[in-house]
């Protein structure tokens, strides 16, 4: 696999060990370069990966404390009047403690803020539920005007942050806390509102999104066979298209998210399902709860059935 | 008294060694600097609950609304009774209720609470609604000071001051630095009493490692007939320890072999 190194001067990172924060981060840094307008919008969590950019930018280096709200408003704020900022906090703070804000200082007037959400999912498996976000593509889809991106690995979350920034109106990344496996090689990896075939299969499509979770499913249908598996990084808008191809032709899909199967990818693409191509449809996700046990990430996954393992037992209790 | 309140203190910065050697890690600055506060409430007689009965009527309400400072606040529940020392072994561990943020599967939790700003809206209205019923139930909130960046915090403090919640008291732990580093270079808060006095709460300004100090204040409130308190209890981030006084390094981290025996010869011995 092609080093992102190799992809761009001053870049340098391992995908395999690199989160797509971190990714986010340095894509931000280059902008920031390339680009004067660039702003960091922070609240109090700039060491989060976030140090390089106030080392070297510290003028555009926008701390507001611990205060999301005004962070998120500012952000609007600065993008109106000419900036370009990235607002760089954990998901759950952005979409939902300052959530009107991201959708009428954002969203309405279309401010070109990409919302950069760290600690997605259930990664931050030890912290507890206060600080899980397994609602914020629930929350995010249901804003007009916002893009919706959770990428599959730190090469595509660093193209991502590129493609967000280039669409220059509201975007929502959802980044996740863990390394994990590399699924892309530099330049190929993204498009906003394609989603990508990365195996093809007659019998069933999986689609899915996200840090780890996509290349876990890659590794469930590797065992379960003739199924085909959708990277679907653009969550809203999604790619309908593709979707209803995919599933015009195998006749049965299955979606796998880390977020509550109500209101994230799975949700989406029965949306699309019901109205263009019904087929049979099974929604793999975490369940409409709080998560209040702890554990490290893998065993978060095994526990809700997102590894492989759990994917591919899954998929064979539905379709037996 | 004084002496044995400064040995439980001593007890609560161990534990929170070893939490945060023995697990992922802890936020040891944080956790180090709200001690002498925890004590003060739990070992001094001033907070009315019962271990054996955490859900009792009328009792006092703790929020600690700094949730991140966890394992000081487990090690004081535990220590208090409300659940087993034994079980601070379980810190962060899989399958263990005590994860990096309190919930109330935890005895004693009133909240759960880490995501900064919650903790005063809500105890706003534990005490309104204590005063409704005529209950005897003071509600004591501790922030960080980082926390008070918040505006939901300004929010409860002006409707505090509204509704005459004298039976309300929040406790600042103002260790002066919060995560990205010093407070007043972050996003200042200063004047901060003044803040405080502005939004009508009976304000004091008290050395927050001094439990003689704490304990006289926390006896005595409210300090004022029909105004909410403000306890500004000035601090040191990562107190007791050479390596985590006063830096935001220690904010959060995982303490090593040799630093968990270092810090526990600080602390005075093994244990
Ligand atoms: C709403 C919210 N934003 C951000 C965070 C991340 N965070 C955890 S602790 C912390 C710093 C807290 O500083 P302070 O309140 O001063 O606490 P202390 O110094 O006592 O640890 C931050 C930003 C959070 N937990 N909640």
């Amino acid at each position: 696999m092609t080093a992102l190194a190799d992809l761009r001067e001053g870049v340098r990172f391992d995908p395999a060990t690199t989160t797509a924060f971190e990714a986010c981060r340095l894509a931000q840094l280059d902008l920031a370069r390339e680009d004067p307008r660039v702003v960091s919008v922070e609240a109090d969590l700039g060491d989060c990966w976030g140090l390089e950019f106030r080392e070297r930018m510290p003028d555009r280096f926008l701390d507001f404390g611990i205060a999301e709200a005004s962070a998120v408003g500012a952000a609007a704020g600065l993008a109106m009047g000419g900036k370009r900022p990235f607002l760089n906090t954990f998901g759950t703070f952005a979409l939902m403690r300052a959530a009107e804000q991201v959708r009428l200082d954002i969203c309405y007037h279309r401010a070109p803020v990409v919302i950069a959400g760290m600690f997605t999912g259930i990664a931050a498996g030890f912290s507890g539920p206060t600080h899980h976000a397994i609602e914020d593509v629930s929350v995010a889809r249901a804003l007009p005007n916002l893009t919706v991106i959770a990428p599959a690995d730190a090469v595509q979350a660093y193209d991502a942050t590129r493609a967000a920034f280039a669409h220059n109106a509201p975007v929502y990344l959802r980044l996740g806390v863990e390394p994990g496996p590399q699924v892309y090689d530099a330049h190929e990896s993204f498009e906003i509102g394609r989603g990508r075939v990365l195996r093809e299969g007659s019998r069933l499509t999986i689609v899915t999104c996200g840090v780890t979770i996509v290349p876990e499913v890659l590794k469930a249908a590797e065992r379960l066979g003739d199924v085909e598996v959708i990277d679907m990084p653009t969550i809203k808008p999604i790619d309908r298209e593709l979707l209803v191809r995919s599933a015009s032709r195998t006749g049965r899909v299955v979606t796998v998210e880390e977020h509550s199967t109500i209101g994230g990818l799975g949700s989406a693409v029965a949306e699309v399902l019901a109205e263009h191509a019904p087929v049979p449809l099974r929604r793999i996700g975490l369940p409409d709860a709080f998560v209040k046990e702890i554990g490290d990430y893998a065993e978060q996954l095994r526990r809700f059935e997102l590894d492989a393992e759990g994917v591919e037992r899954q998929v064979r209790a539905w379709v037996s | 008294m004084v002496n044995d309140l400064a040995e439980r203190a001593r007890t609560l910065r161990k534990h929170v060694v070893h939490l945060a050697a023995d697990s992922p890690g802890a936020h040891v600055g944080g956790s180090m600097s709200v001690v002498e506060i925890l004590t003060t409430l739990y070992f001094d007689g001033v907070l009315r609950v019962d271990p054996a009965d955490p859900a009792r009527p009328g009792r006092d309400r703790l929020i600690f609304s700094k949730g991140h400072s966890s394992a000081a606040y487990y090690a004081a529940l535990a220590e208090a009774g409300f659940f087993p020392v034994s079980e601070l072994d379980t810190y962060k561990k899989t399958g263990s209720r005590l994860a990096g943020h309190p919930h109330t599967g935890v005895p004693g939790v009133e909240l759960a609470t880490g995501s900064l700003g919650h903790g005063l809206p809500v105890g706003v209205g534990l005490a309104m609604a204590a005063q409704a019923q005529g209950l005897p139930s003071r509600v004591f909130v501790i922030v960080g000071d980082g926390e008070c960046q918040e505006g939901s915090v300004w929010e409860a403090a002006m409707a505090a001051a509204h509704y005459q919640l004298d039976n309300l008291v929040v406790i600042v732990d103002r260790n002066g630095i919060q995560e990205d580093g010093p407070t007043e270079e972050i996003m200042a808060l200063e004047p901060f009493a003044d803040k405080w006095r502005a939004f009508g709460w009976a304000t004091v300004e008290v050395d927050g490692h001094d439990v003689g100090e704490l304990s006289n204040v926390l006896h005595e409130v409210p300090l004022t007939w029909s105004r909410p308190t403000a306890i500004i209890a000035k601090t040191v981030k990562g107190k007791g320890l050479s390596f985590s006084e006063n830096t935001n390094a220690w904010h959060y981290g995982h303490l090593s072999a040799d630093l968990k025996q270092q810090a526990l010869q600080e602390l005075g011995g093994a244990s």
